[in-house]
């Protein structure tokens, strides 16, 4: 399979790598890159679980192909700490309970990530639009929309 | 003496002021992990290189393996394993009496998707590669995709002395049936169907397998609600000697009774890694988890009620019938039940109840939350409800006319020590300001209510191998730390958050001095399991237990250091006191005079229903049996578009008697995705098959709720402490799913006159409802048809 070099940077640090044409962003940052945060829950953009951000934007992972990404800013769920401090939606999330398995979570906070970025108070129901393709099994959503919107209100923008 | 503080050597953690004692709300001890990503699934974990193993599955839903021809396979280049059923040297079966299937097809196949080969090798394409190169001989035989198909009396059995395809029947009478409905005011029977629905978790099915040939050993870790069961499967499907296997959960993205017994999977993977001499790492596809199943399965009652005018039940009669799939499973626990969770909720004088649990050629159903008596209570309740409207009543008044009075024994002999419903009731009722709008709303508007209840964990397990039903170990080293060793699977559901806050709060110390360790079965102590709702009751109680006996421990070392009796000793957790004075010894110095002599100390704690909570002396009396049930009542509210036939909840409220809530968030958020989850059942979700080819296998097709049709779910927690359960506690996670449908469909007939009787209640047959009664209409309009009324309505 033919290989290219790809330059990007993954949560802020730049790379270089041979991918082949087909690889897909999950598995590239799964398997070379080795942050396992970001998961798959289905065979290709049926979930949601494996959403990241490129440039800002929620992208599925999964049906990315990671060559893609060429240039551009990948941001997993990894990335969202800083020295060791949770963000504030990781910090909602954990206090009022947006997660139960955890398995939804890293994609499901990536999405809310780029919903707060571009509106950083969200109604409820652009907070629920921002979420549709994000499949939780566990929590009914109620309070994942609770923690989107403490992260919100928190945040003081 | 009175400073009796020492240095001893230990590393003293600052004095925290307690936290996360029981009755607070407290987040997830595991839940940072979660948040940041750092939390490991089985897929996840870091093994290096491992092969890659893959499954071939049937083509045919039915049919004699007249060969497998795995030679091409096996000489391909970087293949280093292939295995078929006949590698194995045990079928396997989680109820010890019915184990009827093979993690690899043997002699047959049974329906389409099962497993029949494997293979492992060095990458994705190779292994794929080689399933492709295996050559199937598979002569058909006639298949049955409905329970009423595979019951003929000349119907092909799919298992041998299994006359008419029946897994297993249940006839069962209780009281005087026939008088009851004679006694009765009005009697109504009704039939219902259901749909066929799967658990959905989002984690893919994934296990890791590495076998030491060197030492015969095998390591399983795996996506298993049940590792005790996993590895007594593994050992028995291999050949193994138990000792050599050990078996490890990790991170579980939900469970839900998808992983409550033993996948055909998890096995294939072990025999591969053995077969293989190596490490094995099995990932399934999305539409493999739908094709390993074990779900709620397609099921049709016919449901009898007798009532006197003033709402009281005189007799229940039910027959039931399950299309139980291709294998046994869990299929005969769940058809008793049925049974005897249908009627059990209310004083019920009379009760006659058949079931039939079908063999068919679509995949093996199983346990899903709620095992049993979900659909049986959508049965009842709307039923109920639809005489309660023909006798003037009002739904609460007629539930309220069948209320128990505990402790009471049910006449299936299921014992009742704590019953919450009433508060459950009237708390549902205020809040969803029921008086003044029920039957009031606009046209396409309505509000329904339903009761359930459920198991804190059955009574009886399902091996009794005469042991004690919760172990937990706690130990207590130089360091000051306290673990929990534990073999409860927590699956999300925050099992291991609840037990060290129990520990936390017998003990009087702050969380952060404990820890967990669970579900290692080379570490931890064997557990049954996390499934029908037993962890926080039994495990919990397990907990209480072993802190107690800890506490002892600890008290009586303080005493030892400040040189008093045991009895004149404070505990506070993080100092102990002589009572009426100031001499103290801190955690620090109490730790050190409890090893002195012994060294690291390791307390046990064990946990049994008692024998009377065990259910009767019947056949299958101990299937319902509990120390503790659950209650739980809800009012749904839905408007109904008449044009397109679609419904949307708008809220709901439930009540649910948890008896005492350990972790108020966490049992919040088990009871919103329960009731989330009856949901989703209730409106969108349906497994279907077409000659036994699933066709909703993705997440797409299988239509779970989003966020988007997700209403707002507002919890009332009653606390009606049960004298059994850990502080009182009971089952949170499963009960308020059971009465959403029945809320649902009775919202709906409040919304629009149309009572369903088939879920889900998906557009299309709403709006068949919808224009059946049309129809009738016209036609009565036009004196065409007398007095029939439209199926369905």
């Amino acid at each position: 399979m033919p290989k290219r070099l790809v330059s990007l940077t993954v949560n802020g640090r730049p790379r270089e790598d041979a991918v082949a044409d087909h690889v897909l962003l999950v598995d590239y940052l799964r398997d070379t890159v080795g942050l396992t945060g970001t998961k798959q829950g289905c065979d290709g953009g049926e979930c949601g679980a494996c959403t990241v951000l490129v440039d800002d934007e929620p992208r599925l992972a999964c049906i990315t192909l990671a060559a893609s990404c060429e240039g551009g800013h990948v941001e997993t769920i990894e990335g969202l700490a800083v020295d060791g401090r949770m963000s504030r939606l990781q910090q909602a999330f954990h206090e009022k309970l947006g997660t139960q398995c955890g398995f939804c979570t890293p994609g499901m906070i990536m999405a809310a990530e780029a919903l707060l970025r571009r509106r950083p108070n969200p109604s409820e129901a652009e907070i629920r639009a921002a979420l549709a393709g994000n499949l939780c099994r566990c929590t009914g959503y109620v309070k994942i929309v609770e923690s989107v919107r403490a992260a919100a209100e928190g945040s003081g923008r | 003496m009175n400073d009796v503080r020492t240095d001893g050597g230990l590393s003293r953690a600052p004095v925290e002021s307690p936290e996360g004692r029981v009755g607070e709300r407290t987040p997830l001890i595991d839940g940072v992990e979660k948040v940041t990503g750092r939390a490991r699934y089985t897929a996840d974990l870091p093994f290096g290189q491992t092969l890659v193993g893959r499954i071939l599955r049937s083509p045919v839903a039915h049919g004699v393996i007249r060969g497998i021809d795995t030679a091409a396979a096996r000489a391909m280049p970087g293949v280093r394993a292939v295995v078929t059923g006949v590698d194995f040297v045990a079928p396997y079966g989680v109820i010890p009496i019915a184990q009827n299937e093979w993690p690899l097809a043997r002699n047959k196949v049974r329906y389409r998707g099962e497993p029949v080969a494997a293979v492992a090798a060095i990458d994705e394409a190779t292994a794929e590669a080689a399933l492709a190169a295996i050559a199937l001989d598979i002569e058909p035989l006639p298949a049955y995709f409905h329970a009423a198909e595979a019951r003929p009396a000349d119907a092909v059995l799919l298992h041998e002395k299994k006359a008419g395809n029946i897994e297993r029947e249940v006839d069962q009478a209780f009281g005087d049936v026939e008088s009851g409905f004679a006694a009765a005011a009005l009697v109504r029977e009704q039939t219902f169907h259901y749909a066929e629905v799967a658990h959905g978790q989002i984690e893919l099915n994934a296990t890791v397998a590495a076998y030491e040939p060197e030492h015969d050993r095998l390591t399983v870790h795996s996506v298993t609600q049940v590792p005790y069961y996993l590895h007594l499967t593994v050992a028995q499907c291999l050949g193994m000697d138990p000792s050599r296997v050990r078996v490890v959960k990790p991170f579980v993205g939900g469970g839900f009774g998808h992983r409550v017994e033993p996948l055909n999977f998890e096995m294939v993977t072990a025999l591969l890694a053995r077969a293989a001499g190596g490490t094995v790492k099995m990932e399934l596809s999305r539409e493999e988890c739908f094709l390993t199943h074990r779900g709620r399965p397609e099921t049709d009652v016919r449901l009898k009620i007798g009532l006197k005018r003033t709402g009281e039940i005189t007799a229940v009669d039910g027959e039931i019938v399950q299309r139980g799939g291709a294998y046994g499973g869990y299929g005969l626990v769940t058809i008793l039940y049925a049974g005897a969770l249908l009627h059990a909720l209310y004083l019920v004088p009379a009760v006659r109840y058949r079931g039939y649990r079908v063999y068919t050629n679509t995949p093996p159903c199983g346990a899903m939350r709620g095992h049993g008596a979900v659909d049986a209570r959508h049965a009842f309740e709307s039923l109920l409800d639809s005489m309660a409207g023909e006798l003037g009543l009002d739904p609460f008044a007629v539930r309220r006319a069948n209320l128990i009075a505990p402790p009471y024994r049910t006449i299936n002999d299921l014992q009742v020590n704590s019953y919450g419903i009433p508060a459950c009731l009237d708390w549902v009722e205020e809040a969803s300001g029921w008086k003044a709008r029920h039957g009031k709303l606009p046209r396409g508007r309505g509000l329904g209510v339903a009761c359930s209840h459920y198991v804190s964990g059955s009574a009886k397990p399902v091996h009794w191998s005469g042991e004690p039903h919760a172990v937990v170990n706690l130990k207590l080293d130089f360091d000051g730390s306290i673990t929990i060793l534990t073999g409860a699977a927590d699956i999300g559901q925050g099992s291991s958050t609840l037990l060290t806050q129990i520990v936390a709060e017998v003990l009087a110390l702050p969380l952060a001095r404990i820890r967990v360790i669970a579900a290692d079965s080379a570490l931890t102590p064997k557990d049954n399991g996390s499934y029908s709702s037993r962890v926080s009751f039994m495990v919990g109680n397990a907990a209480l237990c072993a802190a107690q006996e800890l506490k002892r421990v600890l008290i009586a070392a303080a005493a030892r250091r400040l040189e008093v009796a045991a009895e004149d000793v404070e505990w506070e957790g993080e100092r102990a006191r002589v009572a009426g004075t100031d001499r103290e010894v801190d955690f620090a110095g109490a730790v050190e005079a409890a090893l002195k002599d012994t060294g690291t100390l390791t307390v046990k704690g064990t946990w049994s229903a008692p024998p009377e909570t065990q259910g009767g002396k019947f056949r299958g009396a101990a299937v319902g049996s509990t120390a503790g049930f659950s209650y739980s009542a809800q009012v749904v509210e839905v408007s109904v578009d008449e044009d397109t036939g679609v419904v949307s909840v708008e809220r709901v409220w439930v009540a649910h008697d948890c008896g005492f809530a350990i972790n108020p968030l966490a049992v919040e958020g088990q009871v919103q995705g329960a009731v989330w989850m009856g949901m989703g059942q209730a409106l969108s979700e349906e497994t279907q098959y077409h000659e036994g080819l699933h066709l909703r296998a993705s997440m797409l097709d299988y239509r779970i709720p989003t966020i988007v049709e997700s209403p707002p779910i507002e919890v009332k927690l009653v606390e009606s402490r049960d004298p059994l359960g850990p502080f009182g506690a009971k089952e949170a996670s499963e009960g308020s799913l059971h009465s959403f449908a029945p809320a649902l469909t009775n919202a709906i007939c409040d919304a629009i006159g149309i009572r369903l009787t088939e879920l889900p209640a998906s557009p299309d047959r709403v709006l068949e409802a919808i224009q059946a009664r049309r129809r009738t209409q016209r036609l009565r309009a036009a004196g065409a048809v007398a007095q029939s009324v439209p199926a369905g309505a």
